[in-house]
């Protein structure tokens, strides 16, 4: 789920474009840092003294080598290893210190920008929705958020620490003896260079190796949600056979990583560990002809050792702010998409607002079209201009074909989606005139595909409603959904259902769906096929109850058959994305041979099925 | 990767007696209180005692000779790396003297000893790293590979219990903090034993004094590593619940958005997220204090050793008792030694983790696939006529959950090959469980049901499904192209078939109307396809595999008139003569049967042909007349 391949398919970072980008990319995280900047700073330097006590440590090593062990001075000896013991606290304390410095804010960090993220997304189109899945918005929202805090507390402050380091380390050692310090000097041109390319070749696998990864998810999840089609046809061995090739590649892809981690390892282990030998060959000719003391040795090859650290996490250090970047990238991607506008996306030339005021109540189409913002843009488009007329308190039975856009048509009345060209008023009121917020209190919703949220059924129901509405108006709103199964469950109206309660069926959805849209008596109503998992028996009940609700609200209510339809004072044709006739039930089935098709499918059926 | 580091985790479970519900066999039962209802609600699968180590044994066992191979390149390569400071110890005491005697010999050997070392340590670390690799990576490939298998070889049953995020989350999240472990941290803490030890040894021969002391550093590191390891883990724990529980809010709002932007819930899920995301902040930072808190200390014992073995080393030295050489061996030795504890603690996090996550796969492995596969199969007859229908006899059978509760009292039914049989009644009176038996989801409690006189559970599962075929109300589509979607009711089936299965059910129309047609990829854009297709579309599925009995278990609930009619012209003509059993809140799907069933709480209440039963005075002719009367209205008036 955490790596599934965004649906924008982003190029793999390729050549030194990509890493002039990654440093571009990363300073997008500013804002968010900027209000830890004092700390994180003073964090870095910190790290630095730290680092750099460790260097002094060798020192400190020669002075007692050279000083009171050759001069066998055993006082001496104690103040040496009282420096070595003070050096050490401060060691432990700084680097404790800088920890401590960056836990919170750090995480601070991460959750601010958790936090923006989910607020951003609640905020943005359905239609990006519709073309994210929720998984890629998640794994950006978990793991790519936790690589980044991870970058600010290491790799970002120990690139500078670990150069200074390197640097301060090397000064030392070239100070004390310049031949020695150069021998040494020598593999680190070489260890960050293969380092540096490691890290471009490694991304490269890695990035690939991630999206094969999401691919074998993709199939989990699949043959998941799946389970009964697979188990159904018996294709759980083609299944088995698809998962075990991905799962084969993916190990294929692994132990490239591994070679390449290997070679690196090899290099990273070997190059210094001559470049020491080397010293300490030389070295000891010196110690021998007096050019050089023994202390001077020994911290030497003990300074030697504290760089090794330093110069070989260069390579990984890199690697993680590589990573870091693409997590970044990733999190703005979703970040720099436009949130809903407030006001119309495009200004539409005259009908100002109350026009035709006399029979501008209720609910009216005039001449919207719509077409999928992700749609080929010389396509025919969902709706081709539907003009309609919902009257106030009338209920609007919209029947179509399969596919012939019902659905869409009512996704736009509460702006799930923006209508390509048209309008589309309230009362008189042009929706996009209106607040969201306002237009969505106006308007109360039934999906074709009741969603509940982990929450008790009360509060699934009650979503629908002012924060006023109580106890009297949930009852009402089960009432008329015909939802008395509430009762029987374990803990009635407080059952905890969605993902982390209890499942309920989907006809149980449908009718909890329905009494959300209804509890909280809403002036307008848009229906999209809500009966559809009910029984008869079941059906007949709510639509009773409904037709009381309904009596005095505007209703568009999408209908698949004619017992859905007779809640309705008209009905309306959707057909070719218009509006192609409008009238009562018997009206319609007299005058439209489509209509009497979609009713009872006997009509002129033969020639149609039969071309 | 050794033998005692694979099985020492769960041994130290049980000896530190691990509260934390994290690690260890025995927290999975303490986590669901006893009797605190279905153990399913909680995430905890009853997991059998010492599963997860069993698991683990299980995995590696094939890999034995390979494991050893690592072992033993890590062992030489720890050993390699490690002589450097011994041949520091020998220039500085032979060597330089020597040389000054004008015999280059010790230090020649010096210099060859090096180049020796450093080479073998990059080579074997390169050997060792790619035969770990290839470890990690078949345990992980058999791992998932298990997991997929078993949880495709479960009951449908226990899929309906076990959410499907939490059986998809065992095989990404659990198995991803499986391989941090096995790819980082378990090469680690073997790196960091071998060390110690190496070390250890190293320094007790170079002096027995100084290497004594810093054995005894170990002591108090130890205690420090335990005492981290159990606050780690109680937060750590505190931390996971605590990211679940903001995974959980931001999965629901993101796949619910239409809702949530139609009931303007944005504000208050906000507050709700900000409660989440704060809570997880705060325990996020104190984990990150503990691991501060706990590289101060280690930090401190291990430069206070150092401290103490300069001091008395350097004393004897001074005192002459001891060589200088070796006193430099030693400071190096000790540099390499406290070098690793840092990295320590990382591993300890990646284990916690993955000891967490490996129980609760134990768990889901442990779980015995309630329909399993026949052990001696047993073909079917050749068919009895030329029609293609096979008889379905229901003999003695009752279902019951494991849990207890009755869904059906024990009845007997007898479906004759090619007959349309149509079960209505209310939600909840067992029509979905009849016709799960009669697809073998869930095997009866008791009694037996027949095809052609052959037990289901003696069937082989390819024989099952190319008898018997079952479509539901939720149509999903793989992804692919529309055309393979269709095909995986026969994967053999030509282009030509599946457009002949299509122009049946009547979805030709809306297929060829797609951008690419048949191969319209229905994940990618302007692949929108209604729920009413999407049912259209596992309809073909089902024409295509051509079966002997086909169920529709409320299968057209989406689909408008018209492609309701479509669906039963295709009973009477693409299906005929063969054995269907319809599922259907619409009456007007029985208008094609030739019986129905009526049932109520489990039990089949009333059976016969619709005519007699629309005549006779029970249940069906009620809910017929009400049927009869909306269409009525409908129609005429």
């Amino acid at each position: 789920m955490a790596t599934t391949p965004a649906p924008t398919e982003e190029a793999a970072g390729t050549g030194s474009a990509a890493n002039r980008s990654a440093v571009r990319s990363l300073l997008r995280l500013w804002p968010y840092v900027r209000p830890v900047r004092a700390r994180l700073s003073i964090a870095a330097v910190i790290a630095v003294v730290a680092s750099c006590t460790g260097l002094v440590i060798p020192l400190a090593l020669k002075w007692i080598v050279d000083g009171p062990v050759a001069d066998r001075d055993t006082g001496g000896v104690w103040l040496g290893a009282l420096y070595l013991l003070l050096l050490g606290i401060a060691e432990a304390v700084l680097f404790g210190l800088r920890r401590w410095l960056v836990a919170r804010p750090l995480a601070g960090v991460e959750a601010a920008m958790r936090a923006d993220l989910y607020r951003h997304l609640q905020r943005l189109p359905v239609a990006f929705h519709d073309r994210w899945p929720s998984g890629q918005l998640l794994s950006r929202g978990t793991t790519d958020l936790m690589l980044l805090r991870m970058f600010l507390a290491f790799p970002l402050t120990f690139l500078l620490v670990n150069s200074v380091t390197i640097l301060v380390g090397f000064l030392i050692m070239l100070a004390q003896d310049w031949t020695l310090g150069l021998v040494l000097l020598a593999p680190a041109v070489p260890v960050v260079i293969v380092c540096w390319l490691f890290e471009k070749r490694y991304s490269q696998v890695a990035r690939q190796a991630q999206d094969q990864v999401g691919d074998l998810t993709t199939l989990v999840e699949e043959s998941v949600l799946g389970i009964r089609i697979i188990k159904g046809f018996g294709r759980h061995r083609s299944q088995a056979l698809a998962f075990r090739a991905l799962s084969r590649e993916l190990r294929g892809t692994e132990l490239v990583k591994a070679r390449l981690l290997a070679g690196i390892f090899a290099v990273i282990t070997t190059l210094p560990e001559l470049a020491v030998g080397a010293a300490l060959v030389l070295g000891s000719v010196q110690v021998a002809d007096g050019s050089l003391s023994a202390g001077t040795l020994v911290a030497f090859l003990s300074t030697a050792l504290a760089l090794r650290w330093p110069v070989e996490s260069i390579g990984f250090l890199l690697a993680m702010s590589q990573e870091a970047a693409t997590a970044t990238e990733r999190y703005f991607e979703v970040m720099d998409a436009a949130p809903e506008p407030e006001t119309a996306p495009v200004p539409r030339p005259g009908g100002g607002p109350g026009a035709g005021a006399g029979d501008g109540g209720g609910l009216r189409f005039e001449g919207v079209r719509f077409r999928y913002p992700d749609a080929d843009p010389g396509g025919v488009p969902v709706l081709d201009g539907v003009d309609l007329h919902v009257r106030h308190g009338e209920t609007m039975a919209l029947v179509g074909g399969t596919g012939s856009g019902k659905t869409t048509l009512t996704a736009l009345v509460p702006r799930l989606h923006e209508v390509t060209e048209g309008r589309i008023t309230l009362d008189g009121v042009d929706i996009t005139d209106m607040p969201r917020q306002t237009l969505r209190a106006l308007v109360a919703v039934a999906f074709e595909e009741p969603t509940l949220f982990s929450a008790s059924v009360g509060e699934n129901v009650l979503m629908g409603a002012a924060d006023t509405a109580g106890e009297a108006d949930l009852r009402r709103a089960l009432d008329i959904a015909q939802a008395d199964f509430v009762h029987a469950l374990p803990h009635g109206t407080d059952t905890q259902v969605g993902e982390q309660g209890l499942s309920l069926s989907g006809g149980q959805r449908q009718r909890l769906a329905l009494a959300r849209a209804v509890v909280g008596n809403p002036r307008f109503l848009v229906l999209d096929d809500p009966l559809s998992a009910l029984d008869v028996h079941t059906e007949a009940l709510v639509e009773a109850a409904l037709r009381r609700v309904l009596a005095g609200t505007t209703a568009l209510v999408v209908a698949h058959r004619p017992s859905t339809v007779l809640l309705a004072d008209r009905v309306a044709l959707l057909s070719g994305g218009r509006v192609t006739a409008v009238g009562t039930h018997h009206e319609l089935l007299r005058t439209s041979a489509e209509y009497a098709w979609l009713m009872s499918g006997r009509t002129e059926t033969t020639e149609r099925e039969n071309r | 990767m050794t033998a005692p580091t694979t099985t020492a985790p769960t041994d130290d479970d049980h000896e530190n007696g691990n509260g934390n519900g994290l690690g260890g066999p025995d927290s999975g039962r303490a986590a669901a209180p006893p009797g605190d209802g279905d153990p399913f609600d909680h995430d905890a699968l009853p997991t059998p005692p010492r599963a997860t180590a069993t698991l683990l044994r299980s995995l590696l066992s094939p890999l034995k000779a390979r494991v050893v191979l690592a072992a033993v390149l890590l062992l030489l390569q720890q050993a390699a790396v490690q002589a450097g400071p011994l041949l520091v110890a020998y220039a500085i005491d032979r060597a330089v003297p020597a040389f000054r005697d004008d015999d280059h010999g010790p230090l020649i050997a010096v210099a060859a000893a090096y180049a020796l070392c450093a080479t073998a340590a990059g080579a074997l670390q390169y050997g060792f790293v790619l035969a770990s690799a290839r470890v990690n990576q078949d345990v992980l490939l058999d791992l998932r590979g298990r997991i997929f298998r078993h949880a495709q070889a479960l009951s449908v049953d226990f899929h309906e219990r076990y959410t499907s995020g939490r059986l998809i989350s065992r095989s990404t999240t659990d198995v991803e903090s499986l391989r941090e472990l096995l790819g980082e941290g378990l090469q680690e803490l073997i790196t960091v034993v071998l060390s110690f030890v190496y070390i250890s040894v190293l320094l007790l021969w170079l002096d027995l004094g100084l290497g004594a002391v810093a054995v005894a550093s170990f002591v108090p590191l130890y205690l420090l590593i335990r005492l981290y390891r159990r606050r780690a883990g109680r937060i750590y724990g505190v931390r996971s619940t605590a990211i679940a529980a903001v995974i959980v809010k931001f999965a629901e709002t993101m796949n619910g958005i239409r809702p949530v932007r139609a009931f303007r819930r944005e504000s208050v899920n906000d507050t709700a997220f900000r409660a989440l995301n704060s809570r997880h902040e705060r325990v996020n930072g104190d984990a990150i204090l503990e691991m501060a808190r706990y590289v101060v200390g280690s930090r401190l014992v291990a430069n206070t050793a150092v401290a103490g073995i300069v001091l008395w080393g350097a004393y004897r030295v001074a005192a002459g008792s001891l060589a200088l050489g070796v006193l430099a061996a030693a400071v190096l030795y000790l540099r390499r030694l406290y070098d690793p504890i840092d990295r320590l603690g990382m591993f300890l996090n990646s284990y916690q983790s993955a000891a967490a996550s490996l129980e609760k796969v134990a768990g889901l492995l442990a779980q015995v696939p309630s329909v399993p596969e026949p052990a001696r199969p047993r073909s079917l007859p050749a068919p009895a006529s030329e029609l293609p229908g096979r008889e379905v006899v229901f003999d003695d059978v009752r279902f019951a959950y494991r849990t207890g509760g009755e869904v059906l009292p024990s009845f007997s039914l007898t479906l004759p090959a090619g007959q349309t049989v149509a079960v209505v009644g209310s939600t909840g009176a067992g029509k979905s469980t009849l016709v799960k038996l009669l697809a073998r989801f869930y095997d009866p409690t008791s009694g037996r049901v027949l095809l052609d006189g052959v037990d289901l559970r003696e069937l082989p599962v390819p024989e099952l499904r190319r008898g018997v075929v079952m479509v539901t109300q939720e149509a999903f589509l793989f992804s692919g192209t529309v055309a393979e979607n269709i095909a995986i009711g026969r994967p053999d089936a030509s282009r030509a078939d599946i457009e002949r299965a299509a122009k049946a059910i009547g979805a030709h129309d809306f297929i060829s109307a797609l951008p690419d047609g048949y191969d319209t990829d229905v994940r990618k854009r302007g692949g929108r396809i209604s729920a009413g297709q999407r049912q259209l579309v596992a309809f073909a599925r089902a024409l295509l595999a051509d079966p002997a009995v086909l169920i529709l278990d409320e299968a057209t609930s989406s689909l408008d008139v018209p492609g309701e009619r479509a669906v039963q012209r295709a009973m009477h003509t693409v299906l005929r003569g063969r054995t269907a059993v319809v599922v259907a809140h619409r009456l007007s799907t029985v208008e094609i049967a030739d019986r129905v069933l009526v049932m109520e709480h489990g039990r089949i209440v009333e059976d016969g042909s619709p005519e007699r039963l629309i005549a006779d005075t029970g249940r069906f002719a009620d809910l017929h007349r009400a049927w009869r009367d909306s269409l009525v209205r409908g129609h005429a008036g």
